[in-house]
């Protein structure tokens, strides 16, 4: 794996600081702008002809504003936000675990929100006594709490958030327990599946305006420690011992930057499942463009994400409509092709 | 007696005998029955199967419906109905079928569905498979036909595939006056994400048969997963959703201004009823008469 490169603090250098400087900024006018571009084209984008949905902005009526503003709208500004959410626990979790593969999900939150859905979804289907709660929650709440769960056995399996080899390792060992108990539980009512599997790829289908504010929110309350902890993880980029000499508290710094991780994570896979590759792939095409220190991957990896997540759903709607891919589907797609492309580019290089 | 004619007598019985056996042979002759399944291969039947496994819940339907249960030995794990096929030992599911069990079982015959990767090795096993489809609404007569054949009871198949289709017809009949002239649209949910039973599948066929216009076009294939706006654009009269989601689609974005939403127009069914609606079996009557009175319910 040491055709990526790990997430390497460049520390301020006054030499290379203005030129880089420059280049960030001009990289975040990028993605602001190309933000701003997709979502003013989701607008235009869904079921209906293009000059149909350019008809519906000038002319509404009660229907097409509907469409427009209360169904496109939220769903491109929510992809942004769960993006943008991917993005940072993507940038935590490769620095915290200084490990340029690490990812959102590696403490086993997917496969514990899968587990929580489909507990939610039999409980739903055969309205089970002692599941009764589960079918309550629905498939937001479902999602949420098992990604909770998961994350809180993978620490408690691990012994704390100090050892980085057990708490991957820890993460492996529940992310397949879960999901074994979640293949058995699908196996004795295969109705669920598909719905699962709708799950499973991610869906940006239903983010309203409510989940919106949701997302914006947490998005907010996970930026800020995490920018304020962007030293710490510059520190730890040089390793835990030099981190430790330069008197950072480890213990401190990696449970609230988890904690910021789990957050991020199970309120985005409550939202919209299970997204691929979008937390994998953002901080590392930051880095690619533009050297950066860790305050400013913080702040870039998820504007990336946003963008990112955005334009795989304005895909994902548009290239079969009416109907629509799963999401999930479009981001480990390119993500997919993106990490290949990056290997063989590194690999020619060395 | 003499010797003599013991002998013939000996002689007499002994062509008796071959003349009963090469009667029994070409009778077992005529009998042979080649009919082609739905994977089309030409299955030899030299005398009608009477250890029979099914292994698609529409399939053991069938067998049973026509008076014929007694000879299944076993079903997949889903088949549930006629309530006798309840107490039969299961043989799994459609893609984990439990190959030693039916293997233990010694079954002269295995009716499964056409997608089933166990026919290949039931096949190396010696054991006799026959593949049907079972996805339309055509697949239910044509089913009952080839079983019937397969089974000896063809008098048995045409009798109830006429009885299915009068029922189907006069449920039809009834639905088309009940809404005079002016067809519900409907939008049939078949999931959340959300998945639709669009015009090209068993239940959007049931759908059309009773006059309901469907918002699903029929290119968008089976069971697409839609966009939601586009239930939200196509304003349904009337959706078809489970008893628990049916409270939620309020919620969903812009979901309130749907009519059917809007004025609670829903039909929510239970998972008995439910099955008649998505097998496609000889219960496809019941199923029918489910839509029907929901439709004549709840539609504006």
């Amino acid at each position: 794996m040491s055709a990526l490169r790990p997430g390497v603090a460049e520390l301020d250098l006054p030499l290379f600081a203005a030129n880089t400087g420059s280049r960030l900024a001009a990289w975040l006018a990028a993605c602001i702008a190309i933000t701003l571009l997709l979502t003013a084209a989701s607008l235009l984008i869904g079921t209906s002809s293009l000059e149909t949905s350019l008809g519906w902005l000038l002319n509404p009526d009660a229907q097409s504003s509907v469409i427009l503003w209360q169904i496109r709208l939220p769903r491109t500004v929510g992809a942004w936000f769960a993006g943008a959410l991917l993005g940072l626990a993507g940038a935590i979790a490769q620095g915290v675990f200084r490990n340029p593969l690490a990812e959102p999900y590696l403490l086993g939150s997917a496969s514990g929100a899968a587990l929580g859905v489909t507990l939610s979804l039999l409980a739903a289907d055969a309205s089970l006594g002692g599941l009764a709660w589960a079918g309550k929650l629905g498939v937001t709440g479902a999602a949420c709490i098992g990604a909770c769960a998961a994350i809180a056995l993978t620490i408690m399996l691990s012994r704390g958030v100090l050892a980085t080899a057990s708490l991957l390792l820890a993460g492996i060992v529940v992310a397949f327990l879960l999901s074994a108990v979640t293949s058995l539980l699908l196996l004795s009512k295969p109705d669920v599946w598909r719905a699962m599997q709708a799950f499973l790829l991610g869906n940006t289908g239903f983010l309203s305006w409510s989940s919106v504010g949701l997302l914006g929110v947490v998005f907010i309350v996970c930026l800020l420690p995490a920018v304020l902890l962007s030293r710490g993880l510059d520190a730890l980029s040089l390793g835990e011992d030099t981190a430790q000499s330069l008197g950072l508290s480890l213990p401190v710094l990696r449970l609230t930057l988890l904690g910021v991780l789990s957050l991020a994570t199970a309120t985005t896979v409550g939202q919209v499942g299970i997204v691929g590759f979008v937390g994998l792939v953002a901080p590392h095409l930051v880095r690619e463009t533009v050297s950066v220190n860790h305050r400013q991957l913080l702040i870039g990896a998820p504007l990336c994400g946003g963008a990112l997540l955005q334009a795989a759903d304005l895909v994902s709607r548009w290239i079969i409509h009416p109907a629509e891919l799963p999401v999930g589907a479009v981001t480990a797609t390119v993500g997919g092709v993106y990490l290949v492309v990056l290997l063989w580019r590194r690999n020619r290089h060395e | 007696m003499t010797i003599l004619d013991a002998r013939a007598n000996a002689i007499r019985a002994a062509a008796l005998r071959a003349a009963a056996l090469l009667a029994l042979a070409w009778a077992t002759a005529a009998q042979a029955n080649v009919v082609r399944d739905d994977l089309g291969r030409d299955v030899r039947f030299d005398h009608p199967p009477l250890r029979v496994i099914a292994l698609l819940p529409s399939i053991t339907e069938t067998v049973c419906a026509l008076d014929a249960c007694d000879r299944l030995v076993a079903t997949d794990r889903y088949s549930n109905w006629p309530p006798q096929v309840k107490a039969l030992p299961k043989a799994g599911g459609l893609d984990d079928a439990e190959i030693e069990l039916i293997v233990s079982l010694k079954p002269d015959l295995v009716l499964l569905s056409r997608s089933q990767r166990i026919t290949d090795r039931l096949g190396d096993l010696g054991i006799k498979t026959f593949a049907l489809n079972s996805d339309r609404y055509s697949d239910i007569a044509h089913n009952i036909r080839v079983i019937g054949e397969i089974l000896g009871l063809d008098e048995r198949a045409r009798g109830l595939s006429e009885s299915i289709a009068a029922d189907v017809q006069s449920i039809a009949a009834g639905a088309h006056r009940a809404h005079s002239g002016r067809a519900p649209s409907v939008y049939f949910e078949v999931d959340t994400a959300p998945y639709a039973a669009g015009p090209a599948s068993f239940i959007g066929e049931l759908l059309t048969r009773l006059g309901a216009h469907n918002i699903v076009s029929s290119d968008l294939g089976a069971f697409p997963k839609l966009n939601p706006e586009y239930v939200v654009q196509h304003n349904p009269d009337v959706i078809f959703v489970s008893g628990t989601e049916a409270g939620h689609l309020a919620a969903r974005p812009g979901w309130a201004t749907i009519r059917a939403v809007r004025e609670q127009r829903f039909c929510s069914f239970s998972a008995e009823v439910d099955d008649t609606i998505v097998r496609p079996g000889p219960r496809v009557a019941d199923g029918m008469r489910a839509l029907a009175d929901c439709l004549e319910r709840v539609s504006p």
